[in-house]
C-alpha cells in the first residue's frame, strides 16, 4: 500500500484503508460499488478483524471484488453466494463471514438460496446492491427495475401486466424468523455512506452473538445502465428509488 | 478556520465529479488535462479546503487522501 506523502504541519485525517488492495477498480466512473467496498473493508480494518473475515463474491459487475478486498474470498456460481457463505460460516464458525452480491444474482437467479439462507438463519452478512438492473451484461431488466425504467430488454419501460412488479425482496426476508437485522441504506451522499457503514458495523458485531442473518440492502446507481453522469444518477436514485425502496432499518433488534 | 489540503492520486481518479458535489467549500474541479486512463481527474481550485473529508468519503475509487491541520503544527509520521 502506497504511504501517503508527509505535508509539513498537517496530519492524514482519511486515507484508503490497508484492507483494499492497490488495485485499482474496475467499476465505471462513480458506481456505488467501489463506495460500498470501501466502506466494509473500513469496518474490517477499524474492528481489526482482517485475518478473521471472509467474503463472498458474486457473479455480476462486483464479479473482481476478490482482487479489491484484502481478506480471504472465495468466488461462487451466479445467485450462489450466500449458500456458499453458509458453509464456510458453519465449518469456521469464528470468522466473520459475509456475502456480497447485486440484485440480478441475488434477487433473481439466486432467489431460493437468498431465501433458504436467511430462513436458516445463518450468521452471516448478507450485502446486496440494488441498483435496478444487470449490469455486467449490458443493463438487462432485473426483478428490481422499477415499474415504467427503460433497460435494454425494456425499451419502452418496465410494465407490470407483462414483467410484473418491482421486488422488494428485502420486505419479503424481514418476515422470515431467521433474519436478525434488516436495513436499507445507500451510499449517494456522505450521510448515507456513513449511516450505512454504521449498519455494516452493526452486522459485523451480530454475527459473534450467533442471532441470526444480517441483511444490509444498499440502494445503489449504475450509472452505464442508467446512461447517466454519476451525479445525475444520484438525484435520479433519490427521486424515483426511494419512494419504492424507502431507507432505514425494517427489521432491528431490541436493545 | 480549520485549514486542510487534500492529495488526489491523479491515475486512479476516474472524474466522476462526486467529490466535486460532496465539498461543502466548493473547492474540486476537473483538471483541464487527462490522465493515462483518459479522465480529468479532481484538483483543488482555491485553498478554502477545511479538511472536512466529505470529498473523500463519497470517491468510489478511494482516489483522496485528506490532511488537516496539526494540532501542534509538526510533521507528522503517518501510521497505518
Ligand atoms: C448461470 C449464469 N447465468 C447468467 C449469467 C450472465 N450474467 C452475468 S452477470 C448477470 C447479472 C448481473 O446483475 P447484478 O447481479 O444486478 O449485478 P450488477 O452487475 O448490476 O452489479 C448475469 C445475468 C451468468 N454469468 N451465469
Ligand atoms: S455497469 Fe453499472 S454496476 Fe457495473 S460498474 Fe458500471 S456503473 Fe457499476
Ligand atoms: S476535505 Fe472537505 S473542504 Fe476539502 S476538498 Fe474535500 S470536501 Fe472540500
Ligand atoms: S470522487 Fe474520486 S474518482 Fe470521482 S472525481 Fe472525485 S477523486 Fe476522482
Amino acid at each position: 500500500m502506497k504511504e501517503p506523502d508527509v505535508i509539513e504541519g498537517m496530519e492524514v485525517v482519511y486515507r484508503k484503508p490497508q484492507t483494499l488492495t492497490a488495485t485499482p477498480m474496475h467499476y465505471c466512473p462513480g458506481c456505488s460499488h467501489g463506495v460500498v467496498h470501501k466502506i466494509l473493508m473500513e469496518v474490517v480494518d477499524e474492528m481489526g478483524i482482517q485475518d478473521k473475515t471472509v467474503g463472498v463474491a458474486p457473479v455480476g459487475c462486483s464479479v473482481f471484488a476478490y482482487d479489491y478486498m484484502n481478506v480471504d474470498m472465495q468466488e461462487a456460481a451466479h445467485g450462489r453466494a450466500s449458500a456458499v457463505a453458509t458453509g464456510i460460516r458453519r465449518v469456521l464458525p469464528d470468522t466473520y463471514v459475509f456475502a456480497y452480491q447485486g440484485d440480478g444474482d441475488l434477487a433473481a437467479i439466486g432467489t431460493g438460496e437468498t431465501v433458504h439462507t436467511v430462513n436458516r438463519g445463518e450468521n452471516i452478512l448478507m450485502v446486496f446492491i440494488n441498483n435496478g438492473i444487470y449490469g455486467m451484461t449490458g443493463g438487462q431488466m432485473a426483478p428490481t427495475s422499477l415499474l415504467g425504467m427503460k433497460t435494454s430488454t425494456s425499451p419502452y419501460g418496465r410494465e407490470a401486466a407483462v414483467n410484473g412488479y418491482p421486488l422488494r425482496i428485502t420486505e419479503l426476508l424481514a418476515q422470515l424468523p431467521g433474519a436478525y437485522y434488516v436495513t436499507r441504506q445507500s451510499v449517494h451522499t456522505t450521510a448515507a455512506v456513513r449511516k450505512c457503514k454504521k449498519a455494516i458495523e452493526a452486522s459485523f458485531r451480530y454475527q459473534t452473538e450467533k442471532r441470526g442473518t444480517c441483511f444490509i440492502e444498499v440502494v445503489a446507481n449504475c450509472p452505464s445502465g442508467w446512461k447517466m453522469t454519476p451525479n445525475e444518477a444520484n438525484d435520479w436514485l433519490e427521486k424515483n428509488m426511494f419512494p419504492y425502496y424507502p431507507i432505514g432499518d425494517i427489521k432491528a433488534p431490541k436493545q | 478556520m480549520i485549514r486542510g489540503t487534500i492529495v488526489v492520486d491523479t491515475q486512479i481518479c476516474k472524474g466522476c465529479e462526486l467529490c466535486i458535489t460532496a465539498c461543502p467549500q466548493d473547492c474540486l474541479e476537473l483538471s483541464p488535462g487527462l490522465n493515462q486512463k483518459g479522465y480529468r481527474y479532481a484538483q483543488l481550485k482555491n485553498d478554502t479546503c477545511t479538511g472536512c473529508v466529505n470529498c473523500a468519503i463519497v470517491c468510489p475509487d478511494c482516489a483522496i487522501t485528506v490532511y488537516r491541520q496539526a494540532k501542534k503544527p509538526r510533521s507528522v509520521a503517518v501510521t497505518a
